[in-house]
């Protein structure tokens, strides 16, 4: 059966409600990659029977990256049209796969006027696992396989979420290898601050390719991330060090997804 | 008639010392005013537990074990041995000798010997920090900012606290001298010489200073006291020029940090107002002013010079002693670009400090000021650009600084001032204003992964 995602217009023109709004973000809305990232927490969602919606055309950027990039203008513009929606819908609980988008509702929107339960998806996931409503299935393909956790920024020292992502981890029954630099040290990316949508400035070498390094320090064969931006900063790292054959860059939702046999 | 002469001329010093480390506070207190106001008085009994824990109990500072520990103990070292100046304070104003022994007999003893043993701990400490920063190759010590005066200022204490360490394991050694001499008989007792203290350590100096006579130990028990004294009163004076500030603002610093979490950036209170003008629908209406109160719109939206950043923000410059942790985490950095979080806090500690100097010297107004500014004299574009947002120097701060907070806080003044902005950060602010989106893909295409997934599905 096709699996339908409905917008929050169309469930509540049934008269629904649902348990959280699923906030998709940019990347997840648009970029390839990020879309594939997006459809695995959609087939997460569904397995455990969530009833969820999306915004569609009516979600739009949360102003981080202009926020970060120093128009406070527009980020306040965009949280004011956002906010405008959310409350029009009377959301009360979003889950999102973006770390920057869930910083910024969770913690520069109330502010503004827009107060809701934000949570990363992997920490919604975690709540699934342990509340019993999604299962791994028993031989999945990570079972004891070598994988390494990269903590998005805003996630993990922007929020202090080092946790959940592992947790989901430890369900799959991987061997996880911690990086030299992880959770509150963790290295970024080079993603943020709006720096994905710009050149690096002058310097001696990429952000990413000192991250691969210490992915490639661990040995392990799966880089799991639970950031767009940082999935492809790392899929690029990856691949600039030519183990593109040997180290596999997937999300927390879509390694959960393939081990919960949904893909 | 002698005795009398040394306690004046201790309570002149003591007195002297006083008014320009009083003087010099009074700088600094209104350099730090200079900044915009902000209220950071609410959540009190976190303040204080983030205090305690952060600069009273150093937990930032033990993530890193080597520096960390020694550090504690040149800190505990500090904190403990001032219970012994305030005697020399005593000793010193009212020309008594070890005033406190025979108030606290035994426990003398204890105290004198746990000071020695912390004074031993600091010497070494800070000789192995000496070696960390001049001999071995820690790349944070080494950066183009610590060139100069950054560099020399920390030589400078750390060799300062050598020299009065040795100053007051010397003077031990050569009151333990005339001790044993008195209680032997070979001292006629005419000097104010007790028998108190007792001097674990500075036994081993006693082979250094046995040779000499009796007038050559009380010149060095007393040199040394005078040094000690006038070392730790000019060192005073220093410490409020000097990174070293640190040991004194670190807990003011620590009180007024901000509890949000790291990733949440302020919303700009000025922004907010026109914006909500803006949605109100009527784009005409006057904004709404309280009646007597004066309108509360910046001079300028983000910080172009020192004015513009809040008075926390110039606290934490003055707090900041340079260790550099920031910056040795800082992915930019790493990674060969300009950016550097301590050259940050150091540039707005040094203009805060032109500015203050160029108020003094127009008697107290800044008027057109300088033609100079932190963004653009002090702190480049290319610094700023290069910022990920990735808090890991807020993190790694000892005394829980944020370089962060400001390079957003200029990238506001460059982007809402000035309208600089490196191409493609201006196309990606277009694309949000124009799209919703930091691409330039239709707000109608959002939805096109849900129809790829029925039909993958």
């Amino acid at each position: 059966m096709a699996l339908t995602v409905p917008t929050l217009a169309e469930m509540n023109a049934r008269g629904e409600t649902p348990e959280v709004l699923f906030w998709v973000g940019c990347a997840g809305s648009f970029d390839d990659r990020a879309k594939r990232i997006t459809k695995a927490i959609a087939r997460i969602l569904h397995a455990a029977e969530v009833p969820f919606a999306v915004l569609g055309s009516e979600e739009s950027c949360t102003g981080d990256p202009a926020k970060r990039a120093g128009n406070e203008f527009l980020f306040q513009m965009q949280a004011a049209q956002n906010i405008m929606v959310l409350n029009g819908y009377g959301v009360k609980r979003i889950v999102t796969g973006c770390p920057h988008c869930f910083n910024t509702l969770k913690n520069e929107y109330p502010e503004l006027g827009g107060e809701y339960e934000v949570l990363h998806h992997t920490q919604f996931i975690q709540q699934l696992i342990n509340d019993g409503r999604l299962r791994i299935a028993d031989g999945n393909p990570f079972k004891g396989r070598r994988i390494t956790f990269h903590d998005p920024c805003y996630l993990g020292r922007g929020n202090g979420e080092f946790e959940a992502p592992r947790a989901a981890l430890q369900a799959l029954d991987a061997d996880l290898v911690e990086m030299r630099r992880c959770k509150k040290n963790g290295l970024c990316c080079g993603a943020g601050g709006a720096q994905m949508f710009k050149d690096a400035e002058r310097g001696n070498r990429e952000v990413n390719h000192e991250r691969t390094d210490d992915v490639l320090e661990t040995g392990a064969k799966v880089v799991a991330t639970g950031c767009p931006f940082c999935n492809t900063m790392m899929t690029d790292g990856v691949k600039n060090a030519e183990k593109e054959g040997d180290i596999d860059v997937k999300d927390i939702a879509e390694l959960i997804a393939e081990a919960a046999d949904l893909l | 008639m002698a005795h009398l002469i040394g306690q004046v001329a201790f309570a002149l010093l003591l007195g002297t010392a006083v008014f320009f480390f009083a003087r010099r506070i009074r700088t600094v207190r209104r350099n730090i005013q200079l900044g915009r106001d902000i209220d950071l008085t609410d959540r009190k009994s976190e303040r204080w537990a983030t205090m305690a824990r952060v600069a009273l109990g150093q937990s930032k500072m033990v993530v890193r074990p080597v520096a960390g520990v020694m550090h504690i103990l040149i800190y505990a070292g500090f904190v403990l041995i001032n219970i012994e100046v305030l005697e020399i304070l005593v000793d010193g104003l009212f020309g008594t000798h070890r005033v406190f022994a025979p108030f606290l007999g035994g426990f003398y003893n204890v105290l004198i010997g746990a000071f020695e043993w912390l004074a031993l701990g600091v010497l070494v400490a800070c000789v192995v920090f000496l070696i960390r920063r001049n001999v071995l190759p820690i790349a944070r010590f080494r950066s183009p900012e610590m060139k100069g005066w950054p560099k020399n200022d920390a030589n400078i204490i750390l060799i300062v606290e050598v020299v009065l360490m040795f100053a007051f394991l010397s003077m031990n050694a050569a009151d333990a001298i005339a001790q044993s001499r008195i209680a032997q008989g070979i001292w006629d007792n005419t000097h104010h010489y007790i028998a108190a203290g007792s001097f674990p350590v500075s036994q081993w100096l006693v082979p250094l200073y046995a040779g000499l006579s009796d007038a050559g130990i009380v010149a060095v028990e007393r040199g040394a006291w005078w040094f000690h004294i006038v070392g730790i009163l000019a060192f005073l004076i220093y410490v409020p020029y000097s990174k070293h500030f640190h040991i004194f603002l670190a807990f003011p610093n620590t009180w007024y940090s901000n509890l949000n979490p790291a990733g949440q950036l302020d919303n700009m209170a000025a922004v907010k107002k026109e914006v909500d003008l803006m949605m109100s629908g009527d784009p005409f209406a006057a904004p709404a002013e309280p009646a007597g109160e004066a309108p509360t719109e910046p001079a300028r939206f983000g910080a172009k010079d020192v004015q513009d950043l809040t008075w926390k923000q110039l606290m934490e410059a003055y707090s900041c002693t340079e260790c550099g942790r920031c910056t040795s985490v800082c992915p930019a950095n790493a990674t060969g670009k300009l950016l550097s979080p301590r050259k940050v806090m150091m540039d707005t500690r040094d203009r805060v400090e032109e500015v203050g100097r160029a108020i003094d010297a127009a008697g107290g107004s800044w008027g057109q000021g300088d033609g100079k500014a932190l963004l653009g004299d002090y702190i480049s574009e290319e610094e700023l650009w290069a910022c990920t947002s990735c808090q890991a120097c807020v993190d790694a701060c000892p005394v829980n600084i944020s370089p962060m907070g400001i390079i957003l806080d200029m990238r506001r003044s460059l982007i809402m001032e000035d309208s600089k902005a490196p191409e493609a950060i201006t196309s990606m602010f277009n694309n949000v204003e124009n799209n919703g989106a930091p691409w330039a893909f239709p707000a109608t295409d959002r939805g096109k992964w849900t129809d790829e997934l029925a039909a993958e599905s």
